[in-house]
């Protein structure tokens, strides 16, 4: 049987890497990978203390992330591509201007 | 041994979290990112939630991840042309060291509350990780449920609205 502690400290580390990720890079894309990693982050901690509390409810929480995630994906893949056929680009750093 | 197989997981979830933050082609990183999710799959099974895996694979792996490789390739990005100033990555990775130290002094003093829930992995194997799932969702989480569905709705419609020609 493994430690609680291990997979949160594994948790800790995946969600300090996205956030790493989320702060240093300026594609897009790439931002939009490291949230979908900090989300799987928080997953991973709802799940361990779901299984080491005999609670189903921390599942249906990431369940409920999971939907949110995809919806998100949907509708923030779709804005890149909005953005890029104006500026042909999806660096962050050109998105400066709140008209196109 | 399940430790050693612990480590070794945790290894490889680690090591490519952060090839998805190094690497310059964004191709590269997205498939960093879906071992990291077959990893975190792994841990589901060994947390003795199949169900929770399965959609781990089908909807992360497969369907997000596919869409993201997809825009990848349909906006032909190459690498990044040039990185932000190393003052700003510098800051950006001190943020995120200073976070982690705070998580882990947190883990080091906090100590777990709470009582037991009557779930173990008899009960489970018993009725089934799915049909408990799916009991919970019906029953005790129907309006949340019923919510999410809302959500899909709209958001199907705001990719819609969005991918039109000129908005």
């Amino acid at each position: 049987m493994i430690p609680l502690h291990y997979y949160l400290v594994v948790s800790a580390l995946l969600f300090s890497i996205g956030t790493v990720g989320v702060l240093t890079r300026r594609n897009a894309i790439v931002i939009f990978m490291c949230v979908e990693l900090m989300l799987n982050a928080v997953n991973l901690t709802f799940v361990a203390f779901s299984n080491f509390l005999g609670s189903l409810d921390g599942q249906i929480f990431v369940f409920f992330v999971m939907t949110v995630a995809a919806a998100e994906a949907a509708v923030g893949l779709a804005l890149m591509i909005a953005f890029f056929k104006n500026r042909e680009s999806i660096d962050v750093e050109e998105m400066n201007l709140l008209k196109l | 041994m399940e430790t050693l197989f612990f480590f070794v997981v945790a290894a490889v979830a680690v090591i490519s979290g952060l090839l998805v933050i190094t690497c310059k082609n964004p191709i590269n990183s997205a498939l960093s990112l879906i071992m990291t999710f077959f990893c975190i799959a792994t841990f589901y099974v060994m947390l003795n939630a199949p169900f929770m895996a399965a959609i781990q694979v089908i909807v992360y792996a497969g369907a997000i991840m596919v869409l993201i490789v997809f825009v990848i390739m349909l906006l032909n990005i190459r690498s990044e042309a040039g990185r932000r100033g190393a003052h700003t990555t510098l800051f950006g990775s001190a943020l995120g060291i200073f976070g982690l130290i705070e998580l882990l002094y947190f883990l080091a003093k906090g100590g777990l509350t709470g009582s037991r829930g009557g779930l173990d992995a008899k009960i489970i194997e018993q009725f089934g990780h799915t049909e408990l799932i799916g009991r919970a969702l019906f029953t005790q989480f129907l309006l949340p449920f019923e919510i999410t569905s809302i959500l899909l709705l709209v958001a199907i419609i705001g990719a819609v609205i969005l991918a039109k020609k000129n908005i």
